[in-house]
């Protein structure tokens, strides 16, 4: 007998609410260079990732903000082990993932996939969509007969709004928005609990952005999955996350709810981050006004000391180039690591 | 008001596995001096395209012009041969591309690059070349541009090469500009530089500008009027704040709904438009919108939209385009 994927989702999802599914603690992920020459280079290494906690509660979208190279993408693959860890702990249902052993990342892969945002690169051009998606049925061994295997195949193509008679087509034949879906089809077979959702939504049309949007928000709802939601598009993020966490250089600068980050900002960055976002509207852009950001992101080969941002920052301090500033609590939903916040007391009369 | 430039019924086909393509069927639009032109779209509805034709930068085979007149300074541009287009070319009309490292010259120095254009079009002497290629650098915010002249593009990060783009594309004291997605590839907050310095510049020397992108946000803040296309036509022209206002167009309608705004109630779904653009090669009878339109009337399906006047410079292709100006139909 199948269950069918949704009822099983729900099964799972009736015991706890305020769960913490994914825990990071101090995660660092350096890429080393000049590899070659160890005795001379010894400590030189890209910090894509430099020391960063957080935590995903089960059910919620975690949104992951931040320019091409801040380390988001690198993040989002460690929390996979799809890149190992340099140094700090990720944790999945309170099992470490950075030290788990072949049987239990085994069974991790099963609870936590992901979503690529190229569907042009991410789908093997030689291969049936429809074996595609059932492949890691397979894999795994979840499937006993073919009939069970094709039925789930069929249910999957349903799932994400593409018709199950188009299984043995190949990739090519699809457009961008059709692809993402086989993509997600894809992510789905396992009935992943924790899903990294990697801008999936960048290559597309802004047409069709909009529906792989409702689709993702669709599932969720139905099959309670966890979403880390990672996207250079702000107002994307802010539409579908619960909570998001902004990354500079490496670091996460803030992590608050959509509304507090947006009404309220608490990092410099940030400021200049959304004030950069154009909106839809003639009206507000021509009285709108704007915190530039100036200069240039600084190489993560050789981050700034103390504050990573203190060499672009329009509001920076003596202390911000030697000391480096942790996440500390604004409120229970809002948190930021400037020295200059109010969780920094003493800084508070230098603004 | 003096159109800088204007285009009349272009058409610009394409030949793909022994079918016609109609990337561009028939686009008539101008622009006035100083202006800034936004023209909007998806990938594949012929912006590029149409901005590609007026410079005769279309490949052929397997592109042609099938039609149609550009004037500019009281020339039909595509009437020119390929060496008196070269003219125009960085000259008069300057270009600024979505990719800034493959529209540089990898193996050219940034100096070289600068100059080449100051001296085909101003025929500047090599000295007077790198003198105003210095002040160019600077114009645009290149730190030490003195000692940068002698380097090459790939030492440049994104944005300090779309800044040599711009740099390039106004050293000739062009009356036009045309910038292709000029910041697709680009940060957020380096797009915002980028953009304002573009505009800044454009202003200051009463330059006009075409821009082509599909994002909304960059239209809304940037530009005086609007072209929207889809499938190879425009369906909608007017200025910003009358489409924005009053968007007469069930595409344009579509797209505003479908964007997530930053500023917008997140409790709200997002409308997509359903379904995809059509095959340019096989076009539907009618309205090309029309599979996709949830206004569509009996005639949309026989019959392609004739251009209705909604009032100021507002026009829209759509059979129900008053109903939906004057919001009888949401």
């Amino acid at each position: 007998m199948t269950q069918s994927i949704v009822d099983s989702a729900r099964d799972e999802s009736a015991s706890k609410n305020d769960e913490v599914l994914v825990d990071v603690k101090d995660l660092k992920v350096h890429f080393p260079v000049g590899a070659g020459m160890k005795f001379w280079n010894e400590n030189k290494a890209v910090k894509a990732v430099d020391g960063v906690s957080f935590e995903i509660k089960r059910g919620e979208t975690l949104g992951l903000v931040g320019e091409s190279g801040c380390g988001k993408s690198t993040l989002g693959r460690a929390l996979l082990r799809l890149l190992p860890a340099t140094s700090g702990d990720v944790r999945f249902k309170g099992t470490s993932i950075t030290n788990a052993n072949r049987r239990e990342l085994q069974d991790f892969r099963r609870k936590a996939q992901i979503i690529f945002q190229d569907p042009y690169g991410s789908l093997d051009p030689r291969q049936k969509v429809g074996d595609i998606v059932g492949e890691p049925l397979l894999v795994h061994n979840l499937t006993k007969t073919k009939r069970e295997y094709r039925l789930r195949v069929a249910e999957l193509f349903e799932l994400v709004g593409l018709n199950p008679s188009n299984s043995s087509r190949y990739p090519h034949e699809f457009s961008g928005g059709q692809r993402q879906r086989i993509g997600i089809a894809r992510a789905l077979a396992m009935t992943p609990e924790f899903i990294v959702c990697d801008e999936p939504v960048s290559a597309l049309d802004v047409s069709i952005q909009a529906q792989i949007i409702n689709l993702l928000e669709k599932l969720q709802d139905e099959l309670n999955l966890t979403y880390l939601f990672i996207a250079h598009d702000l107002s994307v993020v802010r539409h579908i996350s619960d909570r998001i966490a902004v990354m500079y250089l490496g670091n996460v600068v803030e992590v608050a709810t959509p509304e507090v980050l947006y009404e309220n900002p608490a990092h410099p960055y940030t400021q200049a981050l959304l004030s950069a976002v154009p909106l839809p509207d003639p009206d507000l852009e021509a009285t709108r006004e704007r915190v530039p950001l100036i200069g240039e992101l600084p190489s993560p080969l050789n981050p700034p000391t103390g504050c990573v941002f203190n060499t672009r920052c329009p509001i920076v301090v003596d202390d911000c180039p030697k000391i480096s500033p942790e996440l500390r609590n604004l409120t229970d939903q809002h948190s930021v690591a400037c020295l200059q916040s109010e969780g920094y007391g003493p800084y508070q009369t230098t603004k | 008001m003096n159109g800088i430039i204007e285009v009349n019924n272009l058409k610009t086909y394409f030949r793909s596995e022994g079918k016609i393509v109609k990337a561009v069927d028939g686009v008539s639009y101008n622009i006035q001096e100083g202006e800034t032109l936004a023209v909007v779209g998806e990938s594949g509805c012929g912006k590029s395209v149409s901005a590609l034709s007026i410079l005769g930068l279309v490949p052929n085979p397997p592109g042609w012009i099938e039609g149609g007149e550009v004037m500019f300074e009281g020339q039909n541009l595509l009437d020119l041969s390929d060496s008196e287009i070269r003219k125009f070319r960085g000259g008069k009309i300057g270009m600024v591309f979505q990719e800034p490292m493959s529209a540089l010259n990898p193996v050219m120095s940034i100096e070289r690059q600068m100059t080449e254009g100051l001296r085909l079009h101003l025929r500047m002497t090599k000295s007077q070349a790198r003198d105003r290629a210095i002040e160019l650098l600077e114009m645009v915010g290149i730190p030490d541009a003195g000692s940068q002249l002698s380097r090459y593009p790939h030492l440049f990060s994104g944005g300090m090469r779309q800044r040599l783009m711009i740099a390039m594309a106004v050293s000739c004291q062009p009356k036009l500009i045309i910038a292709d997605e000029p910041t697709t590839a680009l940060d957020v907050t380096v797009q915002a530089q980028i953009l304002d310095l573009l505009k800044q510049i454009c202003k200051e020397n009463n330059v006009a500008l075409m821009m082509i992108t599909h994002n909304l946000g960059i239209v809304a803040r940037y530009a005086d009027r609007i072209n929207v296309m889809y499938a190879g036509k425009i369906i909608e022209q007017g200025t910003a704040r009358e489409i924005f206002r009053n968007p007469s167009h069930p595409y344009t309608v579509g797209l505003l709904r479908s964007v997530p705004r930053l500023d917008g109630n997140r409790d709200l779904q997002l409308e997509p438009i359903e379904g995809q653009p059509p095959d340019l090669s096989e076009l539907p009878v009618g309205c090309y919108f029309n599979p996709r339109c949830r206004f569509a009337i009996d005639k949309c399906a026989t019959e392609y939209p004739q251009t209705t006047d909604i009032g100021g410079t507002h026009t829209s292709s759509c059979w129900v385009a008053e109903d939906l100006a004057s919001g009888v139909v949401q």
